[in-house]
């Protein structure tokens, strides 16, 4: 019985701070209907350090599903309605080079925040993002060269790509908000921590595009949001 | 001081011909040799090559013993000595060496013009493989119609190398592209012509295969085309010759010469991974 109370108690503590701030969250599940394109394969062949890293073949990844026709890395984020955000967090993200690709394929970081560019491999990497809104910026990385530290001031969705190798293709998704994710492998994905407003929320997959869906949160409820991409099947 | 100089002359020109001669007499295996000739053309350009290097390789030896024979000769000079001018003056000389070696130039230009036209002045036999190449920086890319022998058009505003359409075909609206075969090694079946067509998509290229004796720039723009018959299986080196950018050191592909079935079956393969 005492260990009973002492449970709920401790229980109550951990979960008091979301109940104080009436911290909602948005979660759902990213699908899509019809038939997608069949990933290339790609040929690392002219890059040996690279191709031998790889037992299985490799693929473009434009478009990855998963079991039930799910969708993962898609970005899914609040794009109205967000409270003004503090500055971007000190901590910084990683972009890694490995194996002649992009890991991860997309990566999302907050206006201001640091990037850094890693070259794990033994071939010589150029990182090129195209952006647009952004300045433009492309920068060469020789193997054993420290990571490339950048950042993106304005928001954007840049496609990144090497220089070097031409089938490496990646995308940095850069938000002013700080209420983002990625849908995992499963298609899932989950934006925590929301006071009560109003929102819109969107989803950026880079072949099919954007989709928005507005959604209320009141109190600490959880709301079930699903997005569904038409798959192009070329 | 003089002789010291002739003699250095002598020396030199002797080691020059080093890398002729064995360019020119000894087979394979040894540096400054070809590597090993896998095409039904490259005799003729070997021969050229030789025939080139004898001609020239002797003339230049000879005017070097001449001139290292002429140092010898005159090195001696006493503190009285003049400066003495040629008798009857070096204009018949001169005309004389034009005329030589005009005629050395053109011998070699007419000889070799077989050569060329075997490559460049004569089609590619109808029956041939049509294979596409694609040079781009900083890899080649090599596109086989597939199962309707019809290639898709081009559309180079289609071009996502991201999305791995090297060549910028449009599926969508396209029949003829959906079974193209793109691919990042030039297989071709042994003793079969191939006739591959050649694009570059942003700066100039180069296609060069030592083993096929062949050198081919790509020009951006330009539709350029070579074609040949490999006639030893085996996989050798595709490099760009054309200063391209940052990465041109890199940018290099493989031909993969197969026996037919194993070509049939490669070609399965990759229209499978499409």
């Amino acid at each position: 019985m005492r260990t009973k109370l002492v449970f709920v108690a401790l229980l109550a503590f951990m979960v008091s701070p979301a109940l104080s701030f009436g911290a909602g969250t948005v979660s759902g599940k990213i699908t899509y209907t019809g038939t997608p394109a069949k990933q290339k394969p790609i040929d690392m062949s002219k890059e040996p350090s690279c191709a031998k890293q790889h037992t299985t073949p490799v693929t473009t990844e434009t478009v990855v599903t998963g079991a039930n026709n799910t969708l993962a890395n898609v970005v899914v984020y609040i794009s109205a309605g967000a409270p003004d955000e503090s500055s971007a967090p000190a901590q910084a993200v990683t972009f890694t080079q490995k194996g002649c690709q992009y890991i991860p394929h997309v990566l999302a970081m907050r206006t201001g925040q640091e990037l850094k560019v890693v070259n794990a491999d033994q071939t010589s990497h150029n990182i090129h993002p195209l952006a647009k809104v952004n300045r433009e910026w492309n920068k060469s990385q020789p193997p054993g060269t420290p990571p490339l530290s950048e950042k993106f001031d304005k928001e954007e969705f840049v496609p990144v790509k090497c220089n070097v190798h031409p089938w490496m293709h990646g995308y940095f998704a850069v938000l002013k908000t700080s209420h983002y994710a990625i849908s995992s492998d499963n298609g899932t994905f989950s934006l925590p921590k929301l006071p009560p407003g109003k929102y819109t929320i969107t989803a950026w997959q880079e072949d099919y595009g954007t989709q928005t869906q507005d959604v209320t949160i009141s109190g600490s409820e959880t709301k079930n949001v699903d997005f569904t991409f038409k798959a192009k099947p070329y | 001081m003089g002789k010291l100089f002739a003699v250095i002359v002598f020396v030199i020109a002797l080691l020059s011909a080093i890398p002729i001669i064995t360019h020119s007499w000894f087979g394979s295996g040894i540096s400054f040799a070809l590597p090993e000739d896998i095409s039904t053309h490259g005799h003729a350009i070997d021969d050229q090559l030789s025939d080139t290097m004898v001609e020239a390789g002797l003339s230049f030896l000879a005017a070097q013993f001449v001139l290292a024979f002429f140092v010898w000769k005159f090195s001696n000079r006493q503190a009285n000595a003049e400066i003495k001018t040629f008798p009857g003056g070096a204009k018949g000389l001169v005309i004389a060496a034009l005329v030589l070696v005009g005629t050395e130039m053109l011998a070699l230009g007419i000889l070799g013009q077989k050569a060329w036209a075997a490559v460049y002045f004569t089609p590619a036999k109808p029956d041939a493989i049509q294979v596409q190449a694609q040079a781009g920086q900083f890899a080649f890319y090599f596109r086989y119609p597939g199962a309707d022998g019809k290639f898709g058009a081009l559309h180079p505003d289609k071009i996502d190398e991201g999305n791995s359409n090297f060549f910028g075909l449009d599926p969508a609206n396209d029949v003829d592209s959906r079974d193209d075969i793109v691919t990042g090694e030039l297989a071709i079946p042994i003793n079969r012509e191939v006739h591959l067509m050649m694009h570059a998509k942003d700066v100039g290229h180069s296609f060069y295969v030592r083993e096929l004796r062949i050198q081919q720039d790509f020009v951006p723009g330009l539709d350029l085309s070579v074609h040949f018959t490999a006639t030893k299986v085996g996989k050798y080196e595709i490099v760009c010759t054309q200063l391209c950018g940052l990465g041109h050191y890199n940018m290099k592909a493989y031909l993969n010469v197969l026996s037919q079935e194993d070509f049939d079956a490669w070609m399965k393969q990759k229209a499978s991974e499409q």
